[in-house]
């Protein structure tokens, strides 16, 4: 980081540029130099290409005659262009990009935590990285013991009795999860019909329930962001499946009664169904199989650092208690009888398969890469930083942002605009604004029960320093919206290009560019003639 | 922002019309204030039934989707179509855009919502005001 010190003292011109631009002094952001970029089809001219194929040495045919109708002249808005023009294209457009390894990204629920180069050492080691997933068993006893280790460690973790890797990411995660609840009270004659979820949840969490055919009903929240267990008594009968939770819950709190939320739902028979999207406030501190959950999923993407932007790919193991066991996708990975590891494909009770193959590999071998670099004992330092981060910027914000929730915070902390809101500034222009001062927004107008929520999540991985300078930049706006409110509502600024008109993107989605009308037609591609 | 004074509201915010068993719903100017500006609605089949305080549908606005919920039970007998391609009209005028017609089974229900005056101050309180 360069020292405050060279920041402060910049050259007259730019300070004339930063006065209009900021009330503060932003200590992170700077004038950013980047190219403007069209999109590719705006650069294409017809016939360049990159390549030149030899001379063909096996004989010609006639592909009309071959293909008939078929056959296709026009290539339609295909962009041709040089190598050279594809490489500028698209490492001009990475320029734009915010990423985990250019800052911070606060994103409140999402876990948006460094995922460290020795999970992409390890994943790239070459018997993993070409191991193909049609090699015999007895040729991939490397894979399958990393999967079989990671299932080790994950139910050691979470304090369940079986897991499955196959789901895809979290909320296909809990798809499986339900239809696992679904296949466990049919296999007792009765399916049930409704599954409960508190009104603070991930909205996965109901979509879930409703697609695996239950009747969602809302659990209202208490006055400190729990669930309230007279509602959940009374709601609770013979016909509820489940209860999807979400502990800490989406506001960042632990549900401190929830031996007995279990208690309350297993007296009807009913199951307790875990979000495991905030198990980086647990690993290591608190095992869900020992609070009464009965099947959760994790999010390797989260909790276990594996990539999470960039279509990650994510991954979603699902975990359960022995009750279910029977229930869980097939194959599972067995130790079998001669010691040798392999595929147990034999599970009639089985909701059957969720993922082609088994599972986003890749992934398990990131995440069992950072379980073992960590330990246990640096895992449960990972989540003490994580909870002291979020404690730390909570301290520090609270009286600049009205605080709805007072009880402690655990891994994150949801903050309100009521106090900004008075002027106008709302949860969103001042996530807008935080990308002038060099961060990502964090999480706006989430979880729904908080209005005008901002909800920050740190993760362990950014250092005191870092954090002082989102807090810097979130102090700074907030004094912007008392004095100069306007600059928050039209940010963001210094950006490429300014706000998005998000209502008109949605309304009204273009969601196809079309070619400018041609001057003369497509020509068919003279490598045809060369072929 | 207004509430008619011959509407029934509930505590999700929906306004409801009826006239003996022939019922008209949409959501409040609270809700769609509260929501912003909206940009889809999805909305029942005709003939469905609904139950009291299930789901009929739900409105996306840029941020975020809600349920929208049946005031009182009976079945749906017209669906207001112009609000596909034409979301923004609740925002404009909700307390006289509809977004569904219902032939009430039970239109004592109608007796456990609010009226006017108690959905006023129970929108004050929650809002803080």
């Amino acid at each position: 980081m360069t020292p405050t010190a060279t920041l402060e003292a910049p050259v007259a011109e730019s300070t004339v540029a930063k006065a209009a631009l900021f009330v503060g002094t932003p200590r992170k952001a700077t004038t950013h130099t980047s190219q403007n970029e069209g999109l590719i089809f705006e650069k294409s001219s017809p016939g360049k290409k990159a390549y030149r194929m030899d001379a063909l040495d096996v004989p010609a045919v006639d592909a009309a005659a071959l293909l008939g109708d078929s056959l296709r002249n026009d290539l339609g808005a295909m962009p041709e262009l040089s190598e050279i023009e594809i490489v500028r294209h698209f490492t001009r457009l990475s320029t734009w990009n915010y990423a985990i390894d250019l800052g911070m990204f606060p994103l409140g629920s999402c876990t948006m935590k460094y995922n460290g180069r020795v999970n992409e050492a390890v994943s790239r080691i070459e018997g993993i990285a070409e191991a193909h997933p049609y090699q015999p068993e007895q040729l991939s006893q490397g894979a399958l013991r990393i999967m079989h280790q990671l299932q080790h460690c994950l139910l050691e973790i979470t304090g369940m009795d079986a897991i499955t890797l196959q789901p895809a990411a979290g909320a296909h995660g809990e798809f499986t999860g339900v239809l696992m609840i679904r296949a466990y009270h049919e296999s007792k004659g009765n399916a049930r019909r409704k599954v409960l979820v508190p009104d603070s949840a991930h909205g996965t969490n109901p979509a879930t329930a409703a697609v695996v055919g239950y009747q969602v009903e809302n659990l209202k929240s208490n006055a400190e962001g729990g669930v309230d267990l007279e509602a959940l008594r009374a709601a609770v009968d013979d016909d509820t499946a489940a209860l999807m939770l979400t502990n800490p819950s989406t506001i960042g709190v632990f549900e401190s009664q929830i031996q007995e939320i279990a208690d309350i739902l297993h007296a009807e028979g009913a199951l307790l169904y875990m979000d495991g999207a905030n198990m980086n406030a647990l690993v290591g501190k608190t095992r869900p199989g020992d609070f009464g959950v009965d099947v959760m999923h994790l999010n390797l993407h989260k909790t276990f650092s594996t990539p999470h932007g960039g279509g990650g790919p994510g991954s979603g193991p699902v975990a359960c208690k022995a009750i279910l066991e029977p229930f869980l996708p097939a194959p599972l990975v067995v130790k079998k009888a001669d010691g040798v590891l392999g595929f147990d494909f034999d599970r009639p009770h089985s909701v059957g398969r969720v993922r082609m193959f088994y599972g986003n590999f890749g992934m398990f071998v990131r995440a069992l890469a950072y379980i073992l670099a960590n330990g246990p004992d640096g895992l449960r330092q990972t989540t003490e930083d994580a909870v002291l981060n979020a404690n730390y910027i909570r301290a520090k914000l609270d009286g600049h942002f009205e605080l709805p929730y007072k009880t402690a915070s655990m891994h994150e902390v949801v903050f309100s605009d009521k106090l900004q809101a008075t002027n106008g500034v709302k949860t969103g222009d001042m996530g807008k604004r935080l990308i002038d001062y060099g961060f990502h927004a964090y999480t706006t107008s989430f979880p729904l029960i908080v209005s005008g929520a901002m909800m920050i999540e740190p993760t362990e991985s950014e250092s005191r320093e870092e954090l002082d300078l989102l807090i810097d930049a979130l102090q700074q706006i907030a004094r912007e919206a008392a004095e100069n409110p306007e600059l928050v509502k039209t940010a963001p600024h210094t950006t490429r290009i300014r706000r998005l008109d998000e209502v008109g993107a949605a309304r009204k989605p273009v969601l196809r560019w079309k070619a400018p009308p041609a001057k003369e037609s497509l020509t068919p591609d003279s490598a045809a003639k060369e072929w | 922002m207004s509430y008619p004074a011959t509407y029934r509201y509930t505590k999700e915010h929906e306004w409801i019309e009826a006239n003996g068993t022939d019922a008209t719903v949409g959501i409040t100017e609270y809700a769609q204030h509260l929501l912003g500006d909206i940009v889809f609605v999805d909305l029942p089949k005709v003939g469905q039934q609904l139950s009291q305080k299930s789901a009929l549908g739900s409105v996306e606005s840029v941020k975020a989707v809600s349920d929208v919920y049946a005031p009182a039970s009976g079945s749906v007998t017209e669906i207001n179509e112009a609000l596909t391609s034409a979301p923004e009209t609740i925002n404009a005028e909700a307390n006289t855009t509809w977004m569904i017609k219902l032939t009430l089974s039970d239109p004592a229900e109608l007796d456990t919502l609010l009226d006017a005056a108690a959905y006023e101050q129970y929108v004050n309180e929650e809002s803080g005001k």
